[in-house]
C-alpha cells in the first residue's frame, strides 16, 4: 500500500480498491451493528475498571458507595503527574469565556453527590460540588469550603473553620448548619444509613459558632480526613439533590439529558478568585471509544480521557496527549481457597510463569507501571517494590519446579473468568493463557457478562481465577483492606493470621511512619504467600484539543475543568 | 438424487415416462450430448460451489494444520502488514491472521453445520407431522413457532445463552432452537401443498402406511425447496455465529473465531485495517458463496420444471 501514485491509471485502480474496501467495511459494519447497543464492549481500560469497581462495591458489598470514601493521597507523592500546559498562565483577560465539550464514556448514575458511586459520575460532579477539603492535582488535600482544620492529638475530634464568602450556586452563603447537615447525611446520623461507609465512625457533628464545626468520631483513623471531600450541600436539600444539584464548585448545574450528557455553567461567585475561565462546559456521552476517537478528530469534542494506546498514537499529531499512571491496579486474582490454588507453591508457580512485561507491551502499549504489591506506586511512602520477588518476566523453570513439587508436574486446568466488556482485561487474558501454557497449565478464558461476573466472581467467589482491575482511592490501605480474612471484599479468599493482626495494628497506628511500616509488612506477606498475581497499573491517556490550555491531570478519577481556558 | 425427485411428481405412476426420464438424466452428465448443450451453464451454482469449496477446504484444513500457531504471540511482529510471510498480516499480538482465519472458518463451519443439521432435522420432523396431520398438534407447534419468530433471532439466542451459559455447545443448542421455526414453516407448507396431490392419494388408496407416505412419498419431493432453505439457513447461521462471538459469547479467546477477530480488530481500524478486513471479507465470502449456491440450486430446479 506504500506505493506512490505514479500514473493516472494506477490512481484509478487505487480508487477502485478503496471503494471495494469501503464496501467490505460497510458489510462488516452491518454485521457488527448490533454490538453498538452494548456500548461499552470496546473501549479502554481504566475508566471502566473504575466504574467496575465502584459499581461492585455499590452492589451490596458494603452499605453505601464506598468509592466516595476519599480521594486524596499523601503529600509526598507528586510523581508521574503532568500538567498539560504550563504556558500563558498570566495572559490577557481574553482567557475568559468560551465553552468546551468533554467526551465521557457512560451515563451518570446519580446527580446526588453522596449517592453517586460510579467513578464516571464523580469525575463530573467534582466540578459542581466541593467538600470541606478537596484533592489537588498533586494528590494533596487542600482546604475548600473549610479554611482550616485541626485534628486532636488522639485523632477523635476534627475541628473545621469555614471559609468566608463561599456561596452555593443558588446564591446563599454556606453556613455551619449546611456543613452539619451534609456530614450528618453521609454519616447516616439523619436516617441511620451511612451514604459513605468510612464516615459511619462519625458520632456527632456540633456547631461551635457560625464559622466553626466540630466532628467527633469513635475511633482514630489517620485516613479519615480524606473522607471529608464529601460534598457540602444546602441544609435540607437532600431530597432534591438528585434532581437539582446545588453545590459550591466552580461550575453550576444547568441540565442533564439521559444518554446524552450534562451541561454546566460558570459559577461567577466561586471562592477561588479568577476561576473558572470557561463560561460553560458540556460533558457528552460518546458511547464507544471508537466514536470518541472520531469525534475528537472531527473536533466535536475537545477532551477525552480514556484512550487506548493505538488511539493515543493516532491522535499524537493533532492533539496534546498526556500519559500518566491511573489509579487502577490490574491483577490476576486467584481463588486461594480452591484446589489446586490453595497450595502456595501452585500460586507461586503462576506468579513465576507470568511475564508482566509482555502483558504491558502487548496490551498496554508499554505505558503501564509493573507492580507486584497491593499498593499504588504513586503512594511512595507506603509502596514496596516487590517486582524482584517473582521477576517481571517469565521464569519457566522455576514455575515448573514448583508445580512438580506441588504434585502438578502434568499441569492442571484453570478457568480464568473475565468480564467480557473490558477488552483490556480480555486481551490480558489471552496473553496470560499463552504464558501459563508454557509451564503446562491449561488455562482457558471464560468471558462473562458484567453483572454475572459481579454476582459470581466478585460477590459470590465462585471462580478459579479472574483478571480485573480495582480502582483505588488515595488512601493507602484501600487495597490491603480486602485481603483480611473476614473482609467483605475478600473475594480472593486470602487467609493469613499474621496479616490480619498487622492490618489491625496498622489501622490503630496514629504515627504515619509506623503505619507505613505496617503497610509494607502487609505487602510482603501478600507477596510471599502469592495471594494475588498483581500485574500492572495501566496508564491513563488523555487527549486535549490544541485550542485548550491549563488542563490539570489528577492522579484520581476527576476532570477538573476550572483551570482550563481557550487559546486561539 | 434430489434433483431427480423434483420431477418425480409428474411421472408418478407412469412407468414408461419415468424410465425415459432416467435415461435423459443419465445423458445429461455425458459431455457433448445434445441435452448438455441445451442446458444453459448455471453460473450461480458453479460460483457458489467454488467459493464455498475454497472456504470449506481452508476451514477443514484449519483443524489439522495452519501455517503458524494460532495462539503463539510475537512482540516483534505486531501489526505486520500482509505479505508473503503473513498472507493476511498479523494482529496486535503478532499472531498470524491467516492461520486464525483458517481456525475461525473451521469453527464457524462446524457450528453452522451442526446448527443447520439439528434445526433442519427438527424442522423436517415437526413440519412433516404438523403439515400432514394438522389438528391440535399443528396449532400448538405453529403458535410456538409464531412466538419464537416474534423475537429478533439474535435477541432470542442471547436469552437462551444467558439461561444456559456461554460456550460452544450452548451456542449450538440455542441457535438450533432459534433456527428451527423457519424450517418447520417451510416443511409444513410443502407437506400441506403435497398431501392432497394425486400421487399421494393413490399411494393412500394402495394402502401405504402414514410414515411411508410422509417420508418416502412426500419428503423426497420437497427437497428442492428444502435445500434452498438449508443454504439460507447456513448463511444465517454463519452470520449469527459470527455475531455471537463478536459479542463475546460462543467461542472464547484465545481460540479464534471470525466474530471475535472482528470485535478485537475494531480498535485498530486505522492502525491495522487488514486485521478487520481479513475476517470481515471471509464472512462476506462465505455468505456470498452460500447465497450463490442456493440461488444456483433454485434456478436449476426451476429450469428443470
Amino acid at each position: 500500500m506504500k506505493k506512490d501514485f505514479h500514473s493516472k491509471k494506477d490512481f484509478h485502480s487505487k480508487k477502485k480498491l478503496c471503494s471495494f474496501l469501503f464496501t467490505a467495511l460497510l458489510a462488516m459494519a452491518v454485521l457488527g451493528g448490533c454490538a453498538d447497543s452494548t456500548g461499552e464492549s470496546s473501549g479502554d481500560n481504566s475508566s471502566m475498571e473504575s466504574q467496575a469497581d465502584s459499581q461492585g462495591t455499590g452492589s451490596g458489598q458494603e452499605s453505601g458507595g464506598t468509592e466516595e470514601d476519599s480521594s486524596a493521597e499523601e503529600s509526598a507523592s507528586g510523581e508521574g503527574m503532568s500538567e498539560a500546559d504550563p504556558a500563558g498562565q498570566d495572559a490577557a483577560g481574553d482567557m475568559y469565556g468560551g465553552s468546551v465539550v468533554v467526551g465521557i464514556q457512560q451515563d451518570i448514575d446519580s446527580l446526588d453527590p453522596h449517592k453517586a458511586t460510579a467513578a464516571g459520575t464523580k469525575e463530573i460532579l467534582f466540578n459542581i460540588f466541593e467538600g470541606l477539603v478537596k484533592p489537588d492535582e498533586n494528590g494533596n488535600l487542600i482546604c475548600a469550603v473549610a479554611e482550616d482544620y485541626t485534628i486532636s492529638e488522639d485523632g477523635l475530634v476534627y475541628t473545621f473553620t469555614l471559609r468566608d464568602g463561599v456561596k452555593f450556586h443558588n446564591g446563599n452563603a454556606v453556613t455551619a448548619e449546611d456543613v452539619k447537615y451534609s456530614l450528618e447525611r453521609v454519616a447516616g446520623l439523619l436516617d441511620g444509613t451511612p451514604l459513605i461507609s468510612t464516615m459511619k465512625t462519625i458520632q456527632a457533628v456540633d456547631i461551635i459558632d457560625e464559622k466553626t464545626v466540630q466532628v467527633t468520631v469513635d475511633s482514630a483513623n489517620t485516613e479519615l480526613i480524606y473522607s471529608f471531600v464529601a460534598a457540602v450541600i444546602p441544609s435540607g436539600s437532600g431530597e432534591d439533590a438528585g434532581a437539582d444539584p446545588i453545590g459550591t464548585g466552580p461550575f453550576s448545574f444547568v441540565s442533564y439529558k439521559p444518554q446524552e450528557g450534562i451541561s454546566l455553567a460558570k459559577n461567577p461567585d466561586y471562592w477561588q478568585t479568577g476561576l473558572p475561565y470557561l463560561d460553560s462546559v458540556e460533558f457528552r456521552i460518546t458511547g464507544s471509544a471508537d466514536t470518541a476517537l472520531m469525534e475528537l478528530q472531527g473536533g466535536t469534542i475537545d477532551l477525552y480521557a480514556y484512550l487506548t494506546d493505538s488511539q493515543a498514537q493516532a491522535l499524537k499529531g493533532s492533539h496534546q496527549v498526556i500519559t500518566a499512571p491511573s489509579n487502577v491496579v490490574q491483577a490476576l486474582f486467584l481463588n486461594n481457597a480452591l484446589e489446586p490454588l490453595n497450595d502456595v507453591r501452585v500460586r507461586q508457580a503462576i506468579l513465576y510463569a507470568l511475564d508482566k512485561e509482555a502483558v504491558n507491551d502487548f496490551v498496554g502499549g508499554g505505558n503501564g507501571t509493573l507492580i507486584s504489591s497491593a499498593m499504588l506506586p504513586t503512594l511512595k511512602d507506603y509502596y514496596v517494590d516487590l517486582n524482584e520477588a517473582y521477576g517481571t518476566t517469565a521464569n519457566v523453570e522455576k514455575a515448573k519446579e514448583l508445580l512438580a513439587d506441588a504434585g502438578f508436574a502434568e499441569g492442571f486446568d484453570l478457568e480464568i473468568a473475565i468480564p467480557a466488556v473490558y477488552e483490556f482485561h480480555m486481551q490480558t487474558g489471552e496473553v496470560v493463557v499463552e504464558q501459563l501454557k508454557a509451564v503446562g497449565i491449561n488455562a482457558t478464558i471464560k468471558g462473562m457478562e458484567w453483572s454475572t461476573w459481579l454476582d459470581e466472581v466478585y460477590n459470590g467467589c465462585q471462580y478459579a481465577a479472574t483478571i480485573s482491575g480495582i480502582t483505588c482511592d488515595m488512601t493507602p490501605g484501600y487495597l490491603l483492606n480486602r485481603f483480611q480474612t473476614d473482609s467483605s471484599k475478600n473475594f480472593i479468599n486470602f487467609t493469613n493470621a499474621e496479616y490480619d493482626e498487622i492490618y489491625v495494628k496498622a489501622q490503630e497506628s496514629l504515627d504515619s511512619a509506623e503505619k507505613a511500616d505496617y503497610y509494607k509488612q502487609l505487602q510482603k506477606i501478600l507477596c510471599d504467600e502469592a495471594g494475588t498475581a498483581f500485574i500492572q497499573v495501566p496508564a491513563n491517556m488523555t487527549a486535549i484539543s490544541r485550542r485548550l490550555a491549563g488542563y490539570k491531570f489528577y492522579p484520581i478519577y476527576v476532570q477538573d475543568m476550572s483551570t482550563v481556558y481557550i487559546i486561539e | 438424487m434430489a434433483a431427480y425427485f423434483v420431477t418425480g411428481e409428474m411421472f408418478q405412476g407412469k412407468g414408461r415416462a419415468k424410465a425415459d426420464m432416467k435415461k435423459k438424466n443419465r445423458g445429461r452428465w455425458r459431455k457433448n450430448t445434445p441435452q448438455r448443450k441445451n442446458t444453459p451453464w448455471n453460473k450461480y451454482l458453479t460460483a457458489g460451489m467454488v467459493m464455498t469449496g475454497i472456504a470449506l477446504i481452508l476451514g477443514v484444513a484449519g483443524f489439522f494444520w495452519t501455517p503458524y500457531s494460532t495462539t503463539a504471540m510475537s512482540a516483534s511482529e505486531k501489526f505486520a502488514a500482509p505479505s508473503l510471510r503473513h498472507l493476511f498480516g498479523t494482529d496486535n499480538f503478532g499472531r498470524d491472521i491467516f492461520s486464525r482465519v483458517m481456525q475461525g472458518l473451521g469453527t464457524t463451519i462446524v457450528i453452522s453445520t451442526l446448527v443447520v443439521f439439528f434445526s433442519g432435522l427438527a424442522g423436517i420432523l415437526l413440519g412433516a407431522f404438523t403439515g400432514y396431520f394438522g389438528g391440535v398438534l399443528d396449532e400448538v407447534v405453529m403458535r410456538i413457532t409464531d412466538a419464537l419468530n416474534g423475537f429478533p433471532s439474535i435477541l432470542l439466542t442471547l436469552v437462551i445463552i444467558s439461561l444456559l451459559g456461554s460456550g460452544r455447545q450452548n451456542v449450538i443448542i440455542s441457535m438450533s432452537l432459534v433456527f428451527t421455526p423457519s424450517f418447520v414453516r417451510i416443511v409444513r407448507g410443502e407437506f400441506i401443498r403435497l398431501k392432497d396431490a394425486d400421487y399421494i392419494k393413490r399411494a393412500r388408496m394402495m394402502g401405504a402406511g402414514k410414515f411411508r407416505i410422509l417420508f418416502v412419498h412426500i419428503l423426497p419431493n420437497i427437497f428442492s425447496v428444502f435445500w434452498v432453505s438449508v443454504m439460507i439457513g447456513f448463511n444465517n447461521a454463519i452470520l449469527a455465529e459470527s455475531g455471537m462471538s463478536y459479542l463475546g459469547i460462543g467461542v472464547q479467546p484465545p481460540d479464534a473465531s471470525l466474530g471475535n477477530m472482528l470485535s478485537d480488530a475494531q480498535g485498530y481500524l486505522q492502525a491495522a485495517p487488514w486485521y478487520a478486513l481479513a475476517p470481515g471479507l471471509t464472512i462476506v465470502w462465505l455468505v456470498l458463496g452460500f447465497s450463490l449456491f442456493s440461488e444456483g440450486i433454485r434456478r436449476r430446479a426451476e429450469g428443470k420444471q
